[in-house]
């Protein structure tokens, strides 16, 4: 069995020391798509922590099965699976906000940060520690997206989870909406951001120079 | 590992078994989860109904006020007669407009809202007021925006030409600009605006800059083609070759089940 130490590694380093989006630049894709509103990006969080840990547990329960010539298909059945039952709950639970993310909820089967743990984590390693990496790297993906979420709907909306917080110029308020915020690029500059803050204070995160 | 995790045998049983156990899974979940969103389709669109009509308030029982407040029929837009054989509660407008056998193929020449096909039969909601009276109609309407179909509910009080709101339910139009079709404050000033001239022909109009008169409202800016969609579209539904007819119709009192 792991020691706690280890355990807590695996869980809380792919937050900020080993982030997938900031560190591995994986998953960048849906980041940018779903994250003009908390509520959206939210729930696609709450999605993608939920299919990477599962993911992770089962590749690794079977880990010493899989034959090595069809272990990509293998993870990629079971990763699909999980994802096209997550559709299935989010259409039955929250109808709305799984219309708002229409194709990106299936997309997360070609999520890299999925792909990416099974393959270099959960096929050498226990299920318990593959769960808790799954849960961890979700956490690290979310952090990062609320994060951008956050600073898209508060700029560019002027509102949080759909409540309105600054009152905008259009309806009589003060605030002029940044109406770039709202386009997937913007996700761009402002992860850029999030890499550039948080190397300067890990530095060791930055690639020695060529 | 080892080399038995290889062999031909063990790869196809660990796919075999791989496949069964995920099927049932999917499987599973859909069949066990489909009632479930069946009832949230409905109940969303029940929603979009009594928003366009102006009543849906936050935390009201939807399913009991849209039987009370909603009276849908579908009628022939061939005949403008309610057709019998139908059940409102069963049909779906735009699977009526895909299915061949309920719509025509428009001319390019009258296809002003970018629709392909019209379907020959559509769904029509009448409001009642509290004691039962119709005191007004929803109306689908769809059309082609920026980036793809303007799906939306008109609601007309009962002259038939008034509006009294409009509700944009599913689009695709850039956030923050065309986006803004969803936005309650210009929806709301749709309210109120007539969408006949007086000689009977569509005189609504979305224009920039300045909207004046009953006939008009503003464009939405810095959004020209989602602003002519719509205008496209409102134009079109509330033709001769659409609605016009039925409204004229409902106008009398005279829609009928024969």
């Amino acid at each position: 069995m792991a020691s706690a130490k280890e355990m807590k590694s695996v869980l809380f380093g792919p937050i900020f020391a080993n982030n997938p989006i900031a560190l591995q630049i994986l998953g960048i894709c849906s980041a940018l798509a779903v994250t003009s509103k908390m509520s959206n990006t939210l729930v696609m969080c709450i999605a993608l922590t939920a299919v990477v840990a599962a993911s992770n547990f089962f590749i690794s329960i079977i880990r010493n099965h899989i034959p090595s010539s069809v272990r990509i298909i293998v993870q990629m059945t079971i990763i699909a699976s999980l994802v096209i039952v997550v559709d299935q709950v989010l259409r039955a639970y929250a109808y709305e906000i799984s219309r708002e993310l229409s194709v990106f909820v299936g997309l997360i089967i070609t999520n890299c940060i999925v792909m990416g743990r099974a393959e270099a984590y959960a096929m050498k390693s226990t299920p318990f520690m593959s769960l808790l990496d799954g849960i961890g790297n979700g956490l690290g993906y979310s952090v990062v997206l609320l994060v951008v979420g956050f600073i898209r709907e508060l700029f560019g909306s002027g509102s949080l989870f759909d409540v309105q917080i600054l009152p905008l110029a259009s309806e009589g308020g003060w605030y002029e909406p940044v109406g770039l915020l709202l386009m997937p690029p913007s996700a761009f500059f402002i992860i850029g951001g999030f890499i550039w803050v948080l190397r300067t204070f890990r530095t060791e995160q930055v690639e020695p120079k060529e | 590992m080892s080399n038995k995790n290889e062999s031909l045998g063990k790869t196809i049983g660990v796919v075999l078994a791989l496949c069964l156990v995920c099927s049932i899974l999917v499987a599973g979940s859909a069949v066990a989860l489909k009632p479930m969103q069946e009832k949230n389709a409905a109940l969303a669109m029940q929603r979009h109904i009594l928003n366009a009509a102006g009543i849906l308030e936050a935390g009201m029982d939807i399913p009991s006020v849209y039987d009370e407040r909603i009276k849908a029929h579908v009628v022939s837009l061939e005949d403008y007669q309610v057709v019998q054989d139908k059940d409102p509660k069963d049909f779906d407008n735009r699977k009526a407009a895909g299915d061949p056998e309920t719509s025509t193929k428009l001319d390019k020449s009258e296809d002003i809202a970018g629709l392909g096909t019209m379907e020959t039969m559509t769904e029509v909601y009448l409001v009642m007021d509290e004691s039962g009276n119709r005191n007004g109609a929803v109306l689908h309407i769809r059309g082609q925006g920026l980036w793809g179909t303007m799906y939306g509910l008109i609601s007309l009080e009962d002259d038939m030409s008034t509006v009294r709101g409009v509700h944009f339910y599913e689009h695709s139009e850039t956030p923050g600009l065309g986006g803004e079709i969803t936005n309650p404050s210009w929806v709301k000033t749709w309210e109120g605006k007539e969408l006949y001239g007086d000689d009977g022909k569509v005189k609504f109009d979305l224009v920039k800059g300045g909207a004046s008169g009953e006939h008009e409202v503003d464009a939405l800016s810095g959004a020209t083609l989602t602003s002519n969609g719509v205008d496209a579209l409102i134009d079109f539904w509330m033709s001769d070759k659409a609605y016009g007819p039925l409204l004229d119709k409902l106008r009398k009192g005279e829609l009928t089940n024969g």
